[in-house]
């Protein structure tokens, strides 16, 4: 389903920030435009098969999110190979598309639209969003007047409705109070069941433990261990705790 | 060995985002008008109102001897507020949606195109007042007015072209809509809304009609009201003066794309 052949992504940030356009002119004329390298990732290979989940360890700044964002297509990489085949669903940073001035109705088929959903699976699906949700009475409420909780608990309603053959998760399984986790965990589990093929990203080392089938440990933008749940696991938590 | 990386969902047909970019004019839409009493009125009033504004000043102040000064001026305004209002919201139409482009992959051009779009729907609005003053002045109507839609096509693709230059530029550089809100003002002044082209200089006038718009609002106008088609020479003209933005635009927009993320 995914594969990665030594991908890097790499930024060039310029050492003294720029922002308009008089001082790139300026730097340019004195000839200062110096850039930093910085490898974000390098040399990550790895592939993922139908139906496999795989979690994915590191400390802040390791480069897991990075790594997401590749294979959602959001970042484009500087080096290497990607092949994704099949439909990602990213559930990044839940609610970015909504427009705080609609109503939850019609954030409901933006967001759906934004996800690449078809306007006659959102009509089909409406209801069964709005009950998971739980948000029946606020539906004509614009959703500035949410609270972040209702808003998290819609965003992950939409986002987790599809059954995408590629599910992309960021640390969102602690979504809304202590009911609505358990909820949109069972919700996580029942997709994996399906065959939908899971990228994981978590610091619950148990939750990790629990759900995935192989685990990738990334250490400065490099693949550190790659393999069985149990034992690197194991080896991350001997890592970081012995820092 | 850098291979260009393929991306996911690498169809990026119209088709395929046409329910994405149809909900996106929609809350363009939506939340324009979302907390104002008069809502979609206001696409009939604003022209209407800039057009009463000009008119007055203009056929007072300057004594313009153009015959049918109404229709003339407010063909002119109805252009040039379309391109103005588009061209203003693509340049923000990346940096607006950076949440968006962080978190999820679409086609970049989706942002500065469905905004295109929904310009285009006020501009069909305000089409209305347009028609309103043809018939109040009983200015004659012809078979002539099916030529309409071409000058109307090269406006959008004249804008959208302009459009995504500026948004590709706003990405990089900040100033770019301050810099912008000038230099609109200048073409708003090098364009003939409410003054003849007969004060032009001859010596300029080379120069002058390398402008697009020159060209659009001229084709409008021989349309609706001398009710006739233009010379071929005038279809010429709009097609390669509006075309050849448009092109810029999309080549240098695509050669960017990849950058916008690391930017907004």
């Amino acid at each position: 389903m995914i594969t990665l052949n030594r991908v890097g992504l790499c930024y060039r940030m310029p050492k003294d920030k720029i922002q308009s356009m008089k001082e790139y002119l300026v730097a340019l004329a004195r000839g200062r435009l110096r850039y930093n390298s910085f490898f974000a990732l390098s040399d990550v290979s790895f592939s993922v098969g139908r139906g496999e989940v795989l979690g994915i360890v590191g400390s802040n700044g390791a480069g897991k999110s990075t790594l997401l964002k590749v294979i959602a297509g959001i970042l484009t990489p500087t080096s290497g190979e990607l092949r994704v085949k099949g439909r990602v669903v990213p559930m990044l940073e839940l609610g970015s598309g909504f427009d705080d001035d609609l109503t939850g109705r019609e954030n409901i088929f933006l967001n759906g639209a934004i996800l690449g959903y078809s306007e006659q699976f959102l009509r089909e699906r409406f209801d069964e969003i709005v009950e998971f949700s739980g948000l029946y009475d606020f539906l004509d409420v614009p959703v500035r007047n949410y609270s972040s909780g209702m808003v998290m608990r819609l965003a992950f309603s939409i986002a987790s409705m599809v059954e995408p053959d590629v599910l992309i998760v960021d640390e969102i399984l602690a979504v809304g109070d202590a009911r609505f986790q358990e909820k949109s965990y069972t919700r996580m589990l029942e997709l994996m069941h399906r065959g939908t093929t899971v990228l994981l990203v978590s610091h619950d080392l148990g939750q990790i433990r629990r759900l995935c089938d192989r685990v990738l440990w990334l250490d400065g933008g490099r693949v550190r261990r790659i393999g069985d749940t149990q034992e690197v696991c194991d080896a991350y938590a001997k890592a970081s705790s012995g820092k | 060995m850098t291979h260009a990386p393929q991306r996911p969902q690498d169809r990026p047909s119209l088709a395929r985002y046409r329910f994405l970019i149809r909900q996106l004019v929609l809350r363009d839409f939506k939340t324009k008008y979302k907390r104002s009493v008069l809502g979609v009125l206001w696409s009939f009033l604003n022209p209407l109102l800039t057009m009463s504004i000009q008119y007055v000043v203009f056929s007072t102040l300057f004594r313009s001897d153009i015959p049918n000064f109404i229709i003339y001026l407010l063909s002119g305004i109805i252009c040039f507020n379309f391109f103005s209002e588009a061209t203003h919201l693509c340049l923000m139409s990346i940096v607006a949606n950076a949440s968006l482009i962080h978190k999820v992959y679409l086609p970049k051009y989706i942002y500065p195109f469905s905004r295109t779009l929904s310009s285009s729907i006020n501009l069909l609005l305000s089409l209305a007042p347009l028609f309103l003053m043809l018939l109040l002045t009983r200015t004659p109507i012809t078979l002539a007015i099916l030529l309409l839609p071409f000058a109307l096509l090269m406006l959008f693709c004249l804008s959208y072209g302009i459009g995504l230059l500026l948004a590709t530029l706003m990405v990089f550089f900040r100033d770019t809509q301050f810099l912008w809100g000038v230099l609109s003002m200048l073409w708003m002044y090098l364009t003939p809304i409410f003054y003849p082209e007969s004060i032009i200089p001859k010596n300029v006038l080379t120069v002058y009609k390398l402008n697009p718009l020159y060209h659009v609002l001229r084709f409008v106008r021989t349309v609706l009201m001398q009710g006739v088609s233009p010379e071929p020479k005038a279809y010429l003209y709009c097609l390669i003066l509006c075309t050849a933005p448009l092109l810029l635009g999309l080549w240098i927009f695509r050669a960017k794309q990849d950058r916008f993320v690391l930017y907004v």
